[in-house]
């Protein structure tokens, strides 16, 4: 089943070192990657695979160290030279140009010509045609790469590097945006990539996918490999154990619910996006003092605008939208946070908080015009500082003080000052937009133990995810969302991953 | 989806992105024959009018289009502009030679365009300034350096196509024109290629809508960014030269009255392509055409102000109103820092 060829080393990272102001990104790393092999990096996010996987693709340059591809030692000023050498890259935000066609985006850099600086079309079409034959890479080569779903897309990724020759592959994060069909129909992919003598590099913080698919493992861990293992030899709980450095509580523990009285009340929602297209095409829902509500769902199915719309900050088309029996369809943020809801904003450096500001002044966004922190025109800046420095020491937000700025802060930490202020006040509903994408461990940990409390208070929780290990762990009752609609509810007991990752396909709708 | 299907959607989005051209192609024409046959002279007339009117318009957008697409907003184009016509013009006065004269303004425009992306790249600057910065220096030095009373040495004129021109109508309408003229024509259908068939073209189209995407491949983005807008900057250059070359004959303060501005609408209304730029010049150069010519019959029961108005408001009516939404190259605007 494996193809690795463990005489031939094709890549070789000897003694990388990587600064940035005030951070060291990588640690004298070193790591050999085998012809047809998968090499998986494990990692939480900031422990450097990134910032490793650029300097192997010429995106940044090590400031110690030494790159070898092939036995020889290289010095790749730009992703030119890496590109010469056989080295390919799938970037986790495609690098693709939506408003041109497959086979231009494929031939972009190293075009096919007739000559004279013009581009060949039809050769370029025949050429990616052919690629996605070899490989089993279904793609259609005058499509527009807009209208392709992620998953194609990503396959035309894969197939610009295959153009390029590429036989060292480099993969960053690639199944984040699928669903897991779509990410077992990759890992299908990669397998049959090695057999064609490619070798692959893989990142991922996901535990279940380096168990499946990689050859060896690699951990890294504040820019150092802190170990190598092989799938038989590792465990989820072993590989979670080395990415953060202590032991992981990888499930959430919770009692049973107690739902009571229906709190949010959502009836035959309409919504439309900023490009003026229907996206949520009928929601209803229900959520119950009480419980936990998890809305699964890839990426992209109108869970952004659903979650916009009932916060105020996006228009209702039509239905509507009840709190506590109280109809407040297109009321203002601010009247829809008077009634008690707190929010978890998707993008928390755009929607979540003012980056320019202290800590202590966000915590008070949503109520700074109401006593003790102001009266009238005027603002109490000694009861805004005393409220900050208290909720930044019971939230354990790690910041040098409560007036540094929020910039300044890790993703967690930033997640941790909205939790702070969207749990400190008395709230009846709490929508919660992926509440820990891109942050640590040990902040996931705190930020579900915080939503689990709220909802042993008798609140209401919405939480909205597109991993879904984090709403199988939350969610009392599990919504599918699948364009635009919601395909099924279903009580936690009846829900497995299997049928879940189904219906987010819309399989079963 | 089928083949069928394909290829009909490829021929809806081809009649899509040129609907700009085939409106005001079909306006211009409809009404060019019912005038015709009104008013042989007047109609002839207007619509020789109407593409020299469109002229430095359409190198304009062309100037910004170029500049937009690999993703540098140029709003200076008016002070290119009026820069090069004043350089044109001094050197056409000095040197005496036309073709000498045309080199000139069109470096003068290449290097102003230079500037921009110097400010715009290096410096990282709001390129909506830099622009500002172009506009503001161009009227300033072209004022004070401006001497009255110089007089040139002729300017560009017409070259008769053969017979046709002696076609009723098209021929002195079409093919009775000077140099740059002709040149702007060739111009629009040369870069309307190179953008969408050459690797020139799809790595500028890719730089601006999406720099990360050509950098990963290679692509030298701030590279192709500099290029891009010097190159643009000649053609409007280019404008300038024809304005005191071609079509005045001298310099006047501020006399691009404003084309730079307008050369940027018609590059909206021409959803950012050539061929589309030029067809709403041409719609704009016909009511100029139009307004001047309502003027001359002296209809003072209609307030000046109001014939004065007729060019924008048929403008707007008719792209706005046929054409539908355009949209602009998604990076532009946006410095690429790459680390």
């Amino acid at each position: 089943m494996s193809n690795v060829d463990r005489s031939t080393i094709v890549l070789e990272a000897k003694g990388i070192t990587k600064r940035f102001p005030g951070v060291i990104a990588n640690d004298n790393v070193n790591v050999k990657l085998y012809k047809g092999e998968i090499f998986a990096f494990l990692g939480e996010n900031g422990a450097g695979k990134s910032t490793l996987m650029n300097m192997l693709y010429g995106l940044y340059h090590p400031d110690e160290g030494e790159i070898w591809i092939k036995g020889e030692k290289v010095a790749l000023k730009n992703p030119r030279d890496a590109i010469d050498r056989g080295v390919g890259m799938v970037h986790q935000h495609f690098q693709l140009v939506p408003v041109m066609t497959v086979a231009e985006n494929v031939m972009l850099g190293s075009e096919i010509t007739r000559g004279m600086g013009v581009l060949s079309r039809r050769d370029a079409e025949k050429r990616v045609h052919a690629l996605s034959e070899q490989y089993g890479l279904e793609v259609e080569p005058t499509a527009m790469v807009e209208d392709l779903p992620v998953g194609a897309q990503q396959r035309v990724e894969i197939i610009k590097a295959l153009y390029r020759k590429a036989d060292i592959l480099i993969l960053d994060e690639p199944t984040a945006v699928l669903t897991p069909q779509e990410a077992n129909e990759l890992f299908r992919i990669m397998r049959d990539l090695t057999v064609e003598g490619v070798s692959i590099i893989f990142i991922t913080h996901k535990l279940k996918e380096v168990l499946a698919v990689a050859d060896r493992i690699g951990v890294l861990r504040g820019g150092k490999i802190v170990g190598t293992a092989t799938p038989e030899e590792s465990t989820e709980a072993s590989l979670a154990e080395m990415m953060v450095g202590r032991s992981v509580i990888l499930t959430v523990e919770k009692k049973l619910a107690q739902p009571d009285e229906v709190v949010l009340q959502v009836e035959n929602l309409e919504v439309k996006d900023d490009r003026n297209h229907v996206v949520v095409k009928g929601v209803n829902l229900q959520v119950r003092a009480g419980e936990i509500v998890g809305v699964a769902g890839v990426q992209g199915n109108g869970q952004r605008e659903f979650v916009e719309a009932l916060t105020g900050l996006r228009r209702v088309e039509s239905g509507k939208v009840t709190i506590n029996g109280v109809e407040c369809t297109n009321f203002s943020p601010r009247q829809i946070t008077e009634m008690g809801v707190a929010h978890i904003p998707e993008d928390r450096e755009k929607h979540g908080l003012v980056m320019a500001y202290s800590l202590a002044d966000n915590m008070v966004l949503n109520n700074y015009y109401v006593k003790p922190y102001a009266s009238g025109i005027l603002l109490h800046q000694e009861a805004i500082n005393k409220n900050g420095e208290n909720l930044v020491a019971e939230y354990d937000v790690r910041t040098p003080s409560a007036y540094t700025h929020a910039g300044k802060l890790s993703g967690g930490n930033k997640q941790k000052v909205i939790v702070a202020r969207e749990f400190s006040r008395p709230t009846e509903l709490l929508i919660a937009s992926q509440p820990t994408r891109g942050i640590d461990v040990g902040s996931i940990e705190f930020i579900h133990k915080q939503i689990i409390a709220q909802r042993d208070r008798g609140v209401a929780v919405l939480v909205v995810s597109a991993e879904l290990d984090e709403v199988l762990g939350l969610a009392d009752t599990i919504a599918v969302m699948f364009d635009g609609r919601v395909v099924a509810v279903l009580p936690i007991a009846e829900a497995t991953r299997e049928r879940i990752g189904l219906l987010m396909a819309g399989a079963e709708a | 989806m089928t083949a069928a299907t394909v290829s009909s959607t490829k021929t809806n989005s081809a009649i899509r992105s040129n609907l700009p051209l085939i409106v005001s192609i079909a306006v211009i024409t409809i009404t060019a024959v019912g005038y015709y046959i009104l008013q042989p002279q007047q109609a002839t007339a207007v619509y020789a009018s109407t593409l020299r009117q469109s002229t430095p318009l359409v190198l304009g957008a062309l100037c910004g289009l170029i500049g937009e697409r690999s993703g540098i907003i140029n709003i200076g184009i008016e002070g290119q502009m009026l820069m090069s016509a004043f350089i044109a013009f001094l050197v056409n006065v000095y040197v005496g030679n036309l073709f000498v004269a045309i080199a000139a303004g069109i470096a003068a425009g290449a290097l102003l365009g230079l500037f921009l992306a110097w400010m715009s790249i290096t410096l990282k600057m709001d390129q909506i300034i830099g622009g500002t910065v172009i506009n503001i220096l161009a009227l300033g030095l072209t004022s004070f350096f401006y001497v009255a009373g110089l007089t040139t040495k002729g300017k560009l004129q017409p070259i008769p196509l053969g017979p046709l021109a002696d076609i009723p109508l098209l021929g002195p309408v079409l093919f009775n024109n000077p140099p740059l003229t002709y040149l702007t024509i060739i111009l629009v259908f040369f870069l309307q290629f190179a953008l969408f068939r050459t690797v020139w073209g799809l790595r500028t189209r890719a730089v601006g809508e999406h720099p990360s995407a050509a950098d990963t491949v290679g692509i030298r983005v701030n590279v192709t960014r500099y290029i891009n807008t010097t190159l643009a900057g000649g053609l409007a250059g280019l404008a300038g030269a024809y304005l005191t070359l071609e079509a005045v004959g001298s310099f006047e303060r501020g006399m691009t009255n404003g084309r730079g501005f307008i050369a940027l609408a018609v590059m909206i209304f021409g959803k950012w392509t050539p061929l589309g730029s030029w067809g709403a010049a041409l719609l704009f150069g016909l009511a100029s055409a139009i307004q001047t010519q309502f003027q001359f019959l002296g209809l003072d029961f209609i307030p000046h102000q109001f014939i004065g108005m007729f060019p924008y408001v048929l403008t707007i009516v008719v792209l706005a109103g046929f054409v539908g939404r355009s949209r602009p190259p998604a990076a532009e605007g946006k410095v690429y820092d790459p680390e």
